[in-house]
């Protein structure tokens, strides 16, 4: 009991510290502004943003839980919570982003050797190296084990050919965590996991464009390209379990984007509706049907939020991982995109706009948010894959023969 | 599942032995084919009172533990994978009605009681096919310092076997209105009141309640005069989440039950689990149970907490066991094949539980509706 209170009171005097530390150095200008988003997407921060981002880069608090060797912040996971409470208190939002943060950091800390992770790690934190992801190939997608870039040895190096794609990002990155075969006679055990500079000479990316007129992601080619032995994490052949340590954090970090709901900018979806649709004289909106399953999925939306928070609390006390998170990526996608196709047909022709002025921009950032969002149920491992995995795993059913 | 307490812990994993030792699905079957007098068994429902389950809600001083919501829930889910027939909920319907509104005379009057299994009770709300709390019109006049009560219920749960019975009644505006609605406790045995047995599909125990010049005196109010139907939605609200838990235990035996037969059943020379096609559906159904029990404990919790939002946690606890629980119930029959049409299977058995219990105290539809409105749209 006594240490409890100890420990209560500790996190208190943190959050007091945390709370000083933003307010001198938040600046106030950002209050609600993505700037990891916009970092992600290629932009490099200036002014403020910049400023934010070697504050947050230099306290190594955009990565809280890293350990201060290599720069993290060595908090607790309750300081990082309270880290986060009082960030999301004034809306300040974490500089510090993308794949290096969400998915590769993690892996590298536990299965890199010293040398790669004070090499790499430190510049994750501060934001300096931006990460794209070498996983999928032509031919290689949900069944990732086929993949064939080759990686030959050379002695003191490896002499990688062959072809990435949707490699998001890869147009801002400075380097690529991929998948490449050491080993054609063995499937999965035939695959090593290296890491790939991308200014080496050999390497040539295109730009894909999406449905919804972004360009976020490439394909990768890679003719005689020179990796150096020691970009080698983990053993030869034995990239697989390392490849898919990394999808964990992908899809623990996904959610399909439905856990946004409550924190979605803008005017609520009901509030959308009465605007468009308009209500009758009790104040119900006037298209009965819509007002079903507007209702339908903001219920469906809170039944997702509350198993978030369930998984979270059950996975803090010591009952062990909650099998609730293998459901988490489908039920989020569900809700994004359910969330999407409501708001375009509340809005009506006025959802169907692509650009100029006859629209708000609300009404294009609608329309594309509704096609760039059908990938949540593509990317991360599809909803097929995923409830082949839930199948499999949790229930445990038996592969088709 | 919910963080649990060292003593929640140990109540559910004794309501889990006992339903598999003295409540397996066959003790339904032999409710139901025996014509038991109420459609329950008498015997068990007094071990169920001797375990304490119905003073689970119950404060120390009434004889109960005091435990709550989400204590009950996890009670309800285990009787209700075995569709275990008993008027444990009828009666913490009726107690949540008393500790809301009721005052110290009829609290100790009945709250003893019903901790004991000593007394029944039950909830009569609705009058005709669906559930419509606003729609009351059972007319309660005034007559000399007390009341007589004419009119109907219908479907009321347990209202046979039931020793008091929470009785909302008009006491004034028109059916529709919100105000005027009060509640009254009535006994069972009440002069004029005259209880028709329902036969249901679920084979449990329903009556349709004819109530001609019953008197009731001035210390039946339970609450005020005319201010009953804010207090209704929060008895309601308990119900509701009540037997949302009952349903989220059912629904999850009914997949545990099908899951099983996909792991043993061999076509075309392999299990059909093997099969993708309902590999998937089995999947949608894993995740429909995960995110019904968020909805459910939160509501329960929630009725703990007293916290702001109870009627919406309610209302989408409610409905999302109910789309769930019919999905499952559906899918049950569906993936076993012929076996599953069979009297001898259990699917049956859950599939018609399963309709009774979503259309009780309001199903899906009605509480989207509500929600919406709730929402303020
Ligand atoms: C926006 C976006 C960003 C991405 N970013 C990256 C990135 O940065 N790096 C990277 O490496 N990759 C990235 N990807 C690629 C992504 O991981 C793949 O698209 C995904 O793995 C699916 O592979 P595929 O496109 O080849 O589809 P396929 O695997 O060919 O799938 C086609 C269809 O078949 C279904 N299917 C396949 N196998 C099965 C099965 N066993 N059972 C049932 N159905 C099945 C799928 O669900 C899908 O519906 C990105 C994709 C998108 C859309």
């Amino acid at each position: 009991m006594a240490a409890l209170e100890a420990r209560e009171s500790e996190l208190e005097s943190f959050r007091g510290e945390a709370r000083d530390w933003l307010a001198k150095n938040f600046p106030p200008s950002l209050k609600d502004v993505d700037v990891a988003m916009q970092v992600t997407g290629g932009w490099k921060p200036t002014g403020d943003a910049k400023l934010w981002a070697e504050r947050m880069g230099a306290k190594g608090w955009g990565t809280p839980t890293w350990p201060k060797q290599y720069g993290g912040g060595g908090l607790s996971k309750e300081q990082a919570r309270v880290l986060l409470q009082e960030m999301g208190r004034i809306g300040a939002r974490s500089p510090i982003g993308g794949m290096g943060v969400m998915m590769f950091g993690p892996t590298l800390l536990e299965y890199g050797n010293e040398e790669q992770k004070s090499q790499h790690i430190p510049k994750i934190v501060t934001g300096e190296i931006r990460w794209c992801q070498g996983y999928s190939e032509p031919n290689a997608g949900s069944d990732l084990a086929a993949l064939q870039t080759r990686a030959e040895d050379k002695g003191d190096h490896f002499l990688v050919n062959g072809q990435k794609i949707w490699t998001s990002g890869a147009q801002y990155a400075d380097w690529c965590f991929c998948l490449v075969r050491t080993d054609k006679t063995r499937k999965h055990e035939g695959i090593s996991f290296v890491l790939i500079d991308m200014r080496t000479p050999g390497i040539e990316v295109r730009l894909i464009k999406l449905i919804s007129g972004n360009s976020p992601f490439c394909e990768t080619f890679f003719t005689d390209v020179k990796v150096p032995k020691e970009n080698l994490v983990g053993p030869l052949n034995g990239g697989w379990t390392i490849g898919k340590r990394l999808l964990q954090f992908e899809r623990a970090g996904l959610g399909g984007g439905g856990g946004s709901q409550g924190r979605m900018e803008g005017r609520s979806l009901e509030q959308m509706a009465k605007d468009y649709v308009g209500t009758d004289e009790r104040g119900r909106l006037a298209d009965t049907d819509l007002r079903g399953r507007v209702t339908q999925h903001l219920m469906e939306a809170r039944a997702f939020t509350l198993t978030l928070q369930r998984a979270q609390a059950e996975s803090k006390s010591n009952q062990g991982p909650s099998a609730a998170t293998s459901i988490m990526k489908n039920a989020g996608a569900k809700v994004a995109q359910d969330r999407a196709e409501l708001t375009l047909e509340i809005m009506g022709h006025q959802g169907m706009g692509w650009e100029g002025d006859a629209f708000t921009p609300e009404e294009i950032v609608a329309a594309r948010t509704w096609l760039g969002g059908k990938a949540v149920t593509i990317y991360g491992g599809s909803s097929e894959i995923q409830n082949n995995i839930i199948a499999k795993r949790i229930l445990g059913l038996l592969d088709h023969q | 599942m919910a963080v649990l307490t060292e003593e929640q812990t140990m109540l559910r994993d004794a309501a889990k032995s006992w339903v598999a030792e003295k409540s397996p699905v066959t003790a339904l079957r032999k409710v139901r084919d025996s014509g038991a007098d109420h459609a329950f068994d008498p015997a068990a429902w007094r071990e169920i009172a001797e375990m304490g389950w119905a003073g689970i809600l119950i404060p120390e001083n009434y004889g109960g533990s005091g435990l709550g919501y989400l204590t009950l829930g996890l009670v309800l889910e285990e009787t209700g994978r075995t569709l275990t027939a008993s008027p444990l909920l009828s009666t913490a319907v009726a107690t949540s009605a008393l500790l809301l509104a009721g005052n110290d005379t009829q609290k100790e009057t009945w709250l003893p009681k019903f901790a004991e299994g000593k007394a029944i009770g039950t909830i009569a709300v609705d009058e005709g096919a669906h559930h419509a709390p606003e729609k009351i019109s059972l007319k309660a006049t005034k007559d000399g310092s007390g009341y007589k009560l004419s009119g109907k219920k219908s479907f009321v749960a347990d209202g046979s076997a039931a020793d008091l019975i929470v009785v909302a009644a008009r006491t004034g505006g028109k059916p529709g209105d919100a105000n005027g609605v009060t509640l009254f406790l009535v006994p069972g045995n009440a002069a004029g009141l005259t209880r028709e047995k329902l036969k249901t599909v679920d084979s449990r125990g329903h009556a349709n309640l004819a109530f001609k010049d019953v008197s009731v005196g001035a210390d039946a109010v339970l609450g005020s005069v005319d201010q009953g139907g804010a207090v209704l939605e929060s008895i309601l609200d308990r119900a509701r989440a009540a037997i949302a838990a009952e349903m989220l235990g059912a629904a999850a035996q009914s997949f545990d039950v099908t899951l099983d037969y996909l792991k043993t059943r061999v076509q075309f020379g392999q299990v059909i689990g093997t099969f993708q096609a309902l590999q998937h559906r089995a999947a949608k159904m894993f995740t429909d149970l995960e995110l019904t029990r968020s909805c459910v404990e939160a509501a329960l919790n929630a009725i703990d907490k007293n916290a702001n939002d109870v009627a919406a946690l309610c209302s989408l606890a409610k409905a999302h066991a109910s789309d769930t629980w019919h999905l499952v119930s559906n899918e049950m029959v569906q993936m076993h094949g012929g076996i599953g049409m069979t009297d001898a299977h259990d699917a049956g058995l859950y599939l018609k539980r399963a309709r009774v219990a979503e259309a009780a105290f309001g199903g899906a539809s009605y509480h989207r509706d509500r929600y919406a409105r709730l929402m303020g749209y």
